[in-house]
């Protein structure tokens, strides 16, 4: 049974910028939902309320980055970019501020519904020059992304995990490199975020049909090291197959596509994700499976590009966690 | 379809059903209950010109998001009555109060109780956040700020169109933080828009607490005059207050009506939650059962049964 880390971001965060007076964090409206409630009451002087207005909060971070703070900002990931995107072009992208920018509640991560989801905020930010993406997809990942983030000479784009998040990983972040979770030598099934969890779901069952499967966990989604995944399709006999919490335009599937396409790689390549949809508002297994995000759909997607079916059923994949959608360690049930 | 009950039993009926959905699930959006009971009874009750429901009283399962290939996509806002020219519209703008809002279509014989039961459930249209496909709901409105924006267009095309019906916007008070918001004032005015109407739940309290701690906003009474509207300061749990607001002339103006209301009107224990009251959930079995004996006490029900 995987190990269930509570509210890893809380104490992270805590513990890394604690103390450095240089960082300050910012929170618009939604700070326990954020897990910074407990650095607002014990570090006041490095917390910044900021309301609920993003618009300002986005600008008025480019402003201190200018006075040479680095702000972290925490809201949800949704609304850190699609109200105030001018904001975040022309007062932190553009001059490069070194503003962090921790959007929570990444992709079918909330009930909240389209108003909550950020499903295309890895596409928009790719298409950012200066910016940096990073992705958290388990605990240990969450725990490191503050410092990882903080190393970047400019924007970064955070998706953080908030709440009870699985343990996949014993190494931290490093910025630029990947995580090579198997090694054959079939089929390269590459993943990001709460995907990867589900990817390795699907292992075993895989396995067990004589598949030979080559994982890779996306943590850094830019800049992106081409050549290091070309390396690991070459490796591969027979294609990819990419899933992630996110629309399949412009996310890493597109990331994929385009590094085949660019060095004539003529392997076929799966992708799922959202496919060209919103989402709706419902638990978090039951939009994965409903917009076909989970092990099932990776199942499938992996029988599509071999062109044949593995009669894997639902009870062949690993035990997948259930979550209480009123869990305690959230805020509210969003 | 109206006056069955009185407005008063109306923001009752809205409360127990808010306080027994919270028992049964653990939590929700009680606060909420409490300080806009009066706002939305009364608007449905009697001041909005609605007309029949157009959709079935048990709310169809969710049936997909607007796109080319879902042609029979339709919004909610059927239980408020068909978008007729004489009727007049409503939009939730913080849509953080669907449960209210729900709990109050059915008060007023707009949906079926099993309504409820269907909130935040998987597959379901009864959504948490309220969503456009959600009942009552006509747009997405849980993003904050964008409800009264929405309204001034709505309200403008249809004076274009030469339609009576006015457009009503129900509103939070920490949209005022928005700066969206003042955008929609300064437009409504300056485009006349006279049948745009708001009414503002003001309970200063946001999700991270009470507003003056979190980002204080000042007098928006006279902010909102002076970038153009009509604004009148009521009692938000005076229903006579509210039918004597409405009356104000605004011409060339849109209304907005400030209701000042208390956080925990008619569940006095909630005050012990104070300042986190965005979403109430039970800390102990012992708080749920505590606010449970109190809750149905100031509400005059059985406390709920919701161990099974």
């Amino acid at each position: 049974m995987v190990e269930m880390v509570s509210r890893p971001y809380a104490s992270a965060f805590e513990k890394y910028a604690a103390g450095n007076k240089d960082i300050l964090c910012l929170s618009a409206d939604l700070t326990s939902s954020c897990e910074i409630d407990g650095f607002r009451d014990r570090h006041p002087d490095q917390f910044l309320s900021m309301g609920m207005a993003e618009q300002n909060m986005l600008s008025f971070a480019g402003g201190l980055g200018l006075a040479g703070f680095r702000p972290f900002i925490h809201t949800f990931g949704v609304f850190m970019y699609r109200r105030p995107y001018d904001q975040l072009m022309a007062s932190i992208a553009y001059p490069r501020r070194k503003v962090r920018l921790m959007g929570f509640l990444p992709g079918v991560t909330t009930p909240g519904g389209m108003t909550h989801q950020a499903i295309e905020d890895i596409s928009v930010m790719r298409s950012i020059p200066n910016m940096t993406i990073l992705e958290t997809g388990d605990a240990t990942e969450v725990e490191s992304i503050c410092e990882a983030a903080d190393s970047i000479d400019g924007p970064v784009w955070c998706r953080v995990l908030r709440g009870s998040v699985p343990r996949l990983f014993d190494t931290p972040i490093k910025v630029g490199e990947m995580r090579e979770l198997s090694s054959g030598d079939d089929i390269l099934v590459v993943t990001s975020g709460i995907c990867t969890e589900e990817a390795m779901r699907a292992r075993s069952a895989l396995q067990k049909a004589g598949l030979s499967i080559r994982h890779l966990h996306l943590h850094t989604i830019k800049p992106f090291d081409s050549k290091a995944l070309l390396d690991h399709i070459s490796s591969v006999k027979h294609g990819v197959v990419t899933l992630e919490n996110h629309v399949t335009e412009g996310g890493i599937g597109s990331l994929v596509a385009e590094t085949m396409a660019d060095a004539g790689v003529g392997k076929r390549l799966v992708r799922l994700g959202l496919k060209d949809t919103y989402a709706h508002g419902g638990s978090r297994a039951y939009l994965m499976r409903y917009y076909g995000l989970d092990a099932t759909a990776m199942v499938r997607g992996i029988e599509d590009l071999m062109g044949q079916e593995f009669g894997i059923t639902e009870d062949d994949l690993d035990t997948a966690r259930v979550e209480d959608v009123h869990s305690l360690v959230k805020a509210e049930a969003l | 379809m109206r006056n069955e009950k009185t407005t008063e039993e109306v923001a009752l009926g809205i409360r127990r059903r808010v306080f027994e959905h919270s028992m049964r699930n653990n939590g929700g959006y009680l606060s909420q209950a409490c300080s806009a009971g009066e706002q939305l009874a009364w608007l449905y009750n009697e001041e909005l010109n609605l007309g029949a429901p157009t959709l079935p009283m048990i709310p169809k399962d969710f049936a997909g998001v607007p796109s080319p290939s879902n042609p029979d996509y339709h919004t909610g806002a059927g239980y408020n009555g068909p978008a007729a020219p004489e009727f007049d519209r409503l939009f939730i703008a913080p849509a953080h109060y669907a449960l209210v809002a729900y709990a109050t279509l059915i008060e007023v014989g707009r949906m079926a109780p099993e309504g409820l039961e269907m909130f935040n459930k998987d597959g379901s249209s009864v959504e948490m956040i309220g969503a456009e496909h959600s009942p009552g709901m006509e747009v997405h409105n849980g993003t904050l700020g964008i409800g009264l924006s929405t309204g001034a267009g709505l309200a403008y095309g249809r004076k274009l169109r030469g339609e009576p019906g006015r457009t009503w916007v129900f509103m939070s008070d920490g949209e005022v933080q928005e700066g969206q918001t003042w955008e929609a004032v300064q437009a409504a005015a300056f485009h006349g828009i006279d049948n745009l109407y708001a009414i503002m739940d003001v309970n200063d309290q946001q999700c991270d607490g009470a507003m003056d701690s979190v980002m204080e906003v000042g007098d928006i009474k006279t902010k909102f005059e002076n970038f153009g509207a009509a604004c009148i300061e009521i009692d938000g749990h005076d229903i006579n207050a509210m039918r004597d607001a409405v009356k104000e002339k605004h011409d060339g103006k849109p209304l907005i009506i400030l209701a000042r209301t208390n956080p925990f009107h008619s569940m006095s224990i909630l005050e012990e939650r104070f300042p986190r009251l965005h979403y109430v959930r039970f800390k102990s079995e012992d708080e749920r059962a505590r606010m449970n004996t109190s809750i149905a006490k100031d509400l005059g029900v059985d406390p709920i049964d919701y161990a099974h």
